[in-house]
């Protein structure tokens, strides 16, 4: 029995995680990250997209593995998938991309520790065949992707004014400079992308009933 | 065989560890000469970054062969000594007695005459913070400036690496009316210091920027006799 490759069922994989599975506002695994890279974009960016990759490759491969995998130390032998993967990319990134090696420095041994990643691989790549498995790892990578970037966007932009460390409000409109207008120091600082957070949870609920628990 | 067996597992979990640590072992090692040119290269584009001028990977090394016309060691007496100033490492250079430190010195040639290199090397908040910094011939005002980081928190203390935050060093003075050391002090919104010695500090990155102000005033004072001396 095969079924195609971009059934209906595998398409939702990669399409229920961004809303009504989406790992960081139902699942709410992965939240220490996300607060902590995004207080403006481009660290944002970086780090969904590496998280994408360490979740996709450690889903495939725990899923090959899944059937020999011995039940005890499962957890063990994904960290060990997990940091493995990550120190190959963090090697491989050091001797021909130096530059994004740098950028990436921190996020690094935060990947590790991403509570997204062992979560899919115990729910979802230890019983699931790799193809599949693959999938999910994409799809809770964008779900993942989505919020980060949405509350980087915004604390990058009310914070210090600028976008992708590019200024879009004007100096002019500074009160340093005769204006009216201030960036908000708290948008800088942890709490207010927990608050963030919370209000995409609040819209993304009340547009999507299903969610709510009675 | 049964996979919940212990021979199974203990089995299991060698051999995983063993072929893990074979292949980490073997990339670690295929990558690493093109890892040490790249902090290398790194490190002379900082030293460049540090007397404003621009580089990429591919042409630092020429232009750092072109402009760095001296490079070499002191002590904490400013006398030269012995020593390989490039490959000096601070880290370890500091874990000495004072008298026995090497501290390298870069003698860099831009068109407003030699401008003094000196490497710097601190604590951050959560890792090391080190940097250059260049002096113009009175061995007090500074020409420019470049800091780097392991991991300080990308948009809080990770700011200290930008443009923005370098470029307030430049034309500071070191030393006051009367000679004595005051070095920069990175301040706080509204913190009262000379202007001549003040950069503003980052909004949340308030350890970093004290561990850089105080990477500053430790870093100079080793550097105090030789920056005297240098002047007279």
């Amino acid at each position: 029995m095969s079924e195609p490759l971009f059934s209906k069922k595998n398409l939702k994989l990669l399409s229920d995680p961004l809303n009504s599975s989406n790992p960081i506002t139902v699942q709410v695994l992965g939240i220490c990250s996300a607060l902590a890279v995004t207080a403006q974009l481009k660290p944002a960016v970086v780090m969904s997209i590496s998280v994408t990759i360490v979740l996709a490759f450690a889903n495939v491969i725990i899923s090959l593995l899944r059937n020999t995998i011995p039940n005890r130390i499962r957890i063990i032998v994904q960290l060990v998938v997990i940091a493995s993967l990550v120190i190959l990319v963090d090697q491989i990134l050091k001797a021909y991309v130096y530059d994004v090696s740098k950028q990436l420095s921190v996020f690094v041994g935060l990947i590790i520790t991403n509570c997204i990643i062992m979560g899919r691989l115990e729910a979802f790549a230890l019983g699931n065949r790799p193809w599949q498995s693959f999938l999910d790892g994409i799809g809770n990578g964008a779900g993942y992707a989505v919020i980060l970037i949405i509350v980087g966007f915004f604390r990058e932009l009310l914070g210090s004014g600028s976008v992708f460390g590019f200024q879009v409000i004007p100096d002019s409109w500074y009160i340093t400079n005769g204006g009216f207008y201030a960036n908000n120091g708290m948008m800088i600082l942890p709490p207010m992308a927990l608050i963030t957070v919370g209000i995409i949870i609040w819209v993304q609920r009340s547009r999507n009933r299903k969610l709510i628990e009675n | 065989m049964n996979r919940n067996g212990n021979t199974y597992t203990v089995l299991y979990a060698a051999i995983m560890v063993v072929l893990v640590a074979a292949i980490l072992a073997s990339v670690a090692m295929a990558l690493k000469p093109q890892q040490v040119r790249n902090i290398e290269v790194e490190k002379k584009q900082s030293i460049l970054a540090s007397v404003n001028i621009a580089s990429t990977p591919a042409d630092a090394e020429k232009i750092y062969a072109e402009k760095i016309v001296n490079e070499y060691v002191v002590n904490v007496s400013g006398e030269k000594v012995e020593g390989d100033a490039f490959n000096t490492d601070l880290k370890r250079e500091y874990a000495k007695p004072v008298e026995e430190m090497h501290l390298p010195v870069f003698e860099c040639q831009t068109e407003q005459g030699i401008k003094y290199v000196l490497p710097l090397r601190g604590a951050g908040l959560w890792g090391p913070i080190w940097g250059f910094v260049a002096l113009d011939e009175d061995m007090n005002t500074i020409y420019g400036a470049n800091f780097d980081h392991q991991g300080e928190t990308p948009g809080l203390g990770a700011e200290i690496s930008t443009p923005v935050f370098e470029k307030q060093f430049i034309g500071k003075k070191l030393f006051d009316n009367k000679g004595q050391l005051v070095s920069i002090i990175v301040a706080k919104v509204g913190q009262d210091a000379p202007a001549d010695h003040k950069v503003d500090g980052i909004s949340g990155g308030t350890i970093t920027s004290k561990g850089l102000e105080q990477m500053l005033l430790d870093d100079f004072a080793r550097y105090e006799e030789f920056l005297k001396k240098k002047k007279s």
